[in-house]
């Protein structure tokens, strides 16, 4: 990391030229002027993969396989959304065991990638730390419980498919090979004391120093009648929106900027949008068990929470969330008559937007008569929420801009991991130009 | 990790180029001896870890991801330069990855069909691995690589032994977890035979075949595996697309998925 300023104070630069502790690569640049806030960019130089030009021709079977390797991340993500959306276009539904495991499988990706991000990633920011091994040493038993949470997610996606990284059991029309009851029962001790664990360790967090800082967002997120979303459910806002995946393209555009060649995802006729676990906690409140609900009212967290920082909360919530899904999960568990739906293969389309850990993801896929992808669209989360990033810091900025230019960027750093942001995931993303007065 | 007591621990660097990020994120998943791992050696450079970065020179750098732009084609003859021992770690890095597909396509055509404005993406035609660019150490294969192996590899390094990685096929790890043949019980297409072990033998587990993740080996034979699918009345085109995924470019992959029926 480097910081330069030129000349210190009133006008100057902010460079972070490699964020830390995001997944993926990217950069910050921030313009002052007179105190003011010139230009805040996002910079991502994450080379281009082009999935979706290479997932041409190949057939749907393979899609849960590709595209997990977008993101190492969060690959069950992008192989529950393509599995719904191919699903959707050969119009099959799946079995109701099948639509519980894929529930528990992402519960664990969930609960591994919000712990990642809590202690490894962003809890650093807040108690001054460059990273988690430095908080280890000072907060052992917080980063021993961590691991052993984290550790748990992962054995749930292993589990179930295999490895924790780009698991193996995904398929069109159910899974490969489904558990049996046992193979479930052996995670719930595991899962009880995680269960336990969690909610003392959110409120480890809410005694965090949150900067005052709350915005007017316009959040996404799915919505599901009985449920809290993960892998169904209508996308709505708290501005109206109320629209199946189907008419996503309909209201949602990626847009070129001005003077910046990031594209970046909007709401046709309104901008920026924010989606991601404080969405889902906002709009979802109500659907969240008692037990998170519980851990919510020890956080002192309120529905709405409108400061961005208080992420982390909400992903602490939604990790109290997890295991009591995984745990619900477990408990009602019988193997289904087969763990894959027999299907016809003919040409389609389908659509499905699913709750990745950073936000929605949204899929479009259209396959001919033989199963051979024409054409795919895939928005991850990220690069909906990077305009929000902007527009976040363009407001947090002026509110520290007294400080010394280091705790600027510190804090500038900060405000951008209260997104989660994985730039791996970054099929959108383009390289930015930078351009200066 | 104040630099008093780093200073006699080797240090190691974690390098990024085009990649999901699962390699590296395989060190933060080794949740049981992250803690010790960091005691033992100075992490110097691991942004997607800390924000602690120091400059070379690494005694051991961990190379993720395959070269796909001018920049990286230069950023990795610098970060060679710093490195003592250099190790290329997974399937982008060994072989070029999945986004080696475009090496048998036109990547501008790709590029227009993923982006509104093209001329704004600066992209190689060729996805390529490391080992095209500078000499590499040591390989480790898989997408994602095993998190046991590379704890291996970074231990038996430190210690100046070779890693025992073994480099047999998914067949013998198949066997010893005690899995039907999904090749000859179901007439399932696995790519096992051919493929370097390391996985604990998944797909198969999973009642699938092998996608070969892991690469081929040295030693295995993808010709006659191809050639075998082929006979067996598997098409061409499936054969082509079996061998033509996350280690497409590796050659043995390049020379099977090119295979054709020959009755």
């Amino acid at each position: 990391m480097s910081v330069e300023t030129a000349p210190r104070k009133k006008n100057g630069t902010i460079k972070v030229d490699y964020m830390a502790r995001v997944e993926g690569e990217g950069a910050l640049f921030v313009k002052l002027k007179n105190d003011q806030v010139q230009d805040v960019k996002l910079k991502i130089f994450e080379p281009p993969r082009l999935f979706e030009a290479l997932l041409r021709g190949r057939h749907f079977n393979e899609a849960p396989d590709i595209t997990a390797r977008i993101c190492g991340i969060c690959p069950v993500a992008y192989q529950m959304t393509a599995v719904q959306a191919i699903e959707r276009g050969l119009g099959i539904r799946v079995h109701p065991m099948v639509r519980e495991l894929r529930r528990l499988l992402y519960a664990g990706e969930w609960i591994e990638s919000h712990v990642l991000h809590i202690y490894m990633l962003h809890a650093p920011d807040f108690l001054g730390y460059r990273d988690f091994v430095e908080l280890a040493k000072d907060h052992p038993k917080q980063a021993t419980e961590a691991l052993r949470l984290k550790k748990l997610g992962n054995q749930i996606m292993t589990l179930l498919g295999g490895r924790e990284i780009h698991p193996v059991s995904a398929a069109v029309g159910g899974f490969y090979k489904t558990p049996q009851r046992a193979d479930l029962e052996k995670l719930a001790d595991e899962l009880k004391w995680a269960l336990d664990t969690a909610c003392s360790k959110a409120e480890f967090l809410a005694g965090f120093e949150y900067p005052d800082f709350e915005q007017t967002y316009e959040f996404v997120a799915l919505s599901h009648p009985s449920e809290y979303p993960l892998n169904e459910g209508r996308l709505v806002s708290n501005k109206g929106l109320n629209l199946d995946a189907s008419q996503y393209e309909d209201y949602f555009v990626e847009q070129h900027v001005k003077h910046s060649n990031a594209l970046h995802s909007v709401i046709r006729g309104r901008g920026s949008y924010q989606t991601g676990p404080l969405a889902r906690f906002n709009l979802n409140y109500s659907k969240l068990p008692n037990v998170a609900r519980q851990v919510t009212e020890h956080c002192g967290l309120r529905v709405p929470c409108l400061n961005p920082f208080k992420s982390i909360l909400a992903r602490a919530v939604e990790v109290v969330f997890a295991l009591d899904e995984a745990l619900r999960i477990i408990k009602l568990y019988e193997p289904p008559p087969a763990p894959r739906m027999p299907f016809e293969v003919h040409a389609g389309t389908g659509y499905a937007i699913t709750e990745a850990p950073r936000g929605i993801q949204f899929n479009k896929y259209s396959f001919d008569e033989h199963g051979l992808i024409l054409s795919v669209k895939i928005v991850p989360p990220t690069s909906q929420n990077q305009k929000r990033i902007e527009d976040d810091l363009r407001n947090f900025i002026p509110t520290i801009v007294s400080q010394p230019v280091e705790e600027i960027t510190r804090r500038s750093e900060q405000a951008v991991r209260n997104y989660d942001p994985c730039i791996s995931c970054a099929t959108h993303f383009l390289k930015l130009i930078l351009e200066r007065e | 990790m104040s630099s008093r007591t780093d200073a006699k621990k080797p240090r190691i660097g974690v390098f990024k180029f085009a990649s999901c990020d699962g390699c590296q994120l395989s060190l933060l998943d080794l949740e049981d001896q992250l803690v010790a791992l960091a005691d033992a050696v100075d992490i110097a450079f691991f942004p997607e870890m800390s924000s602690n970065m120091r400059k070379g020179p690494y005694d051991i750098g961990l190379v993720e991801g395959s070269v796909t732009t001018h920049h990286d084609a230069s950023r990795i003859h610098d970060i060679r330069k710093q490195c003592k021992i250099l190790v290329a770690i997974g399937a982008c890095s060994t072989a070029g990855g999945i986004q080696a597909l475009r090496n048998w396509n036109d990547s501008k055509q790709w590029v227009a069909q993923v982006y509104a404005h093209p001329e704004y993406i600066q992209t190689l035609g060729m996805s390529t691995p490391i080992s095209e660019h500078v000499p590499v150490d040591f390989e480790l294969r898989g997408c994602p690589v095993s998190k046991h192996q590379l704890l291996e590899l970074v231990s038996a390094t430190l210690a100046g032994r070779k890693p025992s990685i073994p480099t047999y096929s998914v067949c013998m790890e198949c066997k010893r977890a005690g899995n039907v043949c999904v090749a000859v019980a179901h007439g399932t297409a696995c790519l096992g035979p051919a493929t370097q072990a390391g996985c604990g033998a998944i797909c198969p587990s999973f009642n699938r075949g092998c996608y070969g993740c892991f690469g081929p080996a040295e030693t295995l034979n993808t010709v006659i595996l191809a050639d075998r699918l082929l006979a067996g009345g598997r098409p061409a085109e499936m054969v082509a697309r079996d061998f033509r995924s996350f280690n497409a470019w590796a050659w043995p992959c390049r020379q099977a998925s090119e295979r054709k029926a020959t009755s």
